[in-house]
């Protein structure tokens, strides 16, 4: 069932895989985030409480959500990493994390500047805050710890048991507004009800989601491919590679 | 797959489910002991028995009684009244309030116990729903009609026009 994943085990293969899944990502993403961008900070209308500030909400929410979603990514890369102890699985870890560190950062740096003039505050110690910014201390130690070796077999696995290990974080967060008495609202769409945000506000917001998980996908794959030039450098392959992306 | 594989996997498991009971013992153990939140009716009549005594440090959330806040003419303070569904408890506060700070708003304040029904708040911080509308929708809807209190003056007279 599974036989057409192994190919990927090599890494010349996943090389060609994101050159070709690349620029599908790239363009889409640069479309969906331009026109997420347009419809969201020009034809939605303004909130009834809030005003023109609610429209923060498009990078926000986004990010946030994507923040959490990376990490679960990066998560299960680092599982097949553990388990089968296939190389391109911790490169494809380490090339997620500090994509998603900066969705978090940005999360938490939009949310604060929607926190000033709304709440009062830029910040305050309440759950989701909180979870949110152990999220990006989650992050940065996947990737110090990775960096810290050496030996990148032995690399790949310390920061693999880290960013399981951290997978608690991702319900916490998101059941924080429930669980505890927090300033930050409760879920708005990331629920089975029905999403408590009118249509015409809700459909930009959907697809500034989708230019985030694409832009994400396109930084990552890039990202990838670079990892494992640098890390194969001495193999034909990668030779041959490189010396015909030169030349064109 | 093979036993070698099965061995790691259940491992990771394991280590995985440690953690997340440890994780959640401690939030269990942290909710119980660091939470100092109150409604406006639990400070008059008790949280699981217990009323905050005078002095204490605490959290307070509920509402903006309509009609209650009042402001000092010469300097920020401020003082207005809380409500959920039971009795009032007023909050004096000196300083700048948020933007969505309302009659009707959901407000949380961070500040001492001084009378058994007076906080003196050094933080009052706007709390809002997770509903998101346009400003027509909601005046069908809800019947709201939110208005900034430095407009309240002109739209009031454009309504008297009428």
């Amino acid at each position: 069932m599974w036989k057409w994943l192994h190919p990927y085990a090599k890494s010349e293969s996943t090389y060609r895989l994101c050159q070709t899944l690349l620029p599908w990502f790239s363009i889409s993403a640069a479309i969906t985030l331009i026109s997420g961008l347009i419809l969201g900070l020009m034809f939605a209308p303004a909130d009834y409480q809030q005003g023109d500030s609610f429209r923060i909400i498009y990078i926000h929410v986004p990010s946030a959500i994507t923040s959490m979603s990376a990490y679960a990514a990066m998560a299960v890369a680092a599982l097949i990493g553990l388990v089968w102890q296939i190389r391109t699985a911790y490169m494809a870890m380490i090339a997620i994390a500090p994509v998603g560190a900066m969705m978090t950062f940005i999360a938490l740096f939009t949310g604060a500047a929607w926190g000033k003039p709304m709440w009062g505050t830029w910040w305050v110690w309440d759950a989701r805050l909180t979870s949110e910014l152990v999220l990006l201390f989650l992050y940065l130690g996947v990737i110090s710890l990775y960096k810290s070796f050496d030996d990148k077999i032995q690399a790949g696995k310390a920061a693999g048991v880290m960013s399981l290990v951290g997978v608690i974080n991702l319900p916490i967060i998101h059941y924080s507004v429930e669980w505890w008495n927090t300033l930050h609202q409760g879920a708005t769409i990331s629920k089975f009800d029905k999403p408590s945000i009118a249509p015409e506000m809700f459909w930009p917001l959907m697809v500034n989601l989708l230019a985030a998980v694409l832009l994400i996908g396109a930084i990552t794959l890039k990202r990838l491919q670079n990892e494992l030039l640098r890390r194969e450098i001495h193999r034909p392959w990668a030779v041959k590679t490189l010396l015909k992306e030169g030349k064109s | 797959m093979n036993p070698r594989r099965q061995k790691r996997l259940f491992g990771i498991l394991a280590v995985v489910l440690l953690v997340a009971a440890a994780v959640w013992m401690m939030l269990s153990a942290l909710s119980e002991n660091i939470d100092h939140f109150y409604t406006p009716s639990e400070i008059i009549n008790g949280k699981e028995g217990v009323t905050p005594s005078i002095g204490q440090r605490l959290r307070i959330g509920g509402m903006v009684v309509p009609g209650s806040v009042k402001r000092d003419q010469q300097s920020l303070a401020v003082s207005f009244d809380l409500a959920d569904t039971g009795p009032l408890v007023t909050v004096r506060y000196a300083g700048i309030l948020p933007d969505l700070f309302r009659e009707g708003q959901g407000i949380v304040a961070t500040g001492r116990l001084t009378e058994n029904n007076l906080i003196v708040a050094d933080e009052v911080l706007a709390k809002h729903d997770e509903e998101y509308m346009p400003p027509e929708l909601a005046e069908k809807m809800k019947g709201i009609k939110h208005v900034k209190p430095d407009n309240l003056q002109s739209e009031s007279k454009t309504d008297s026009g009428y």
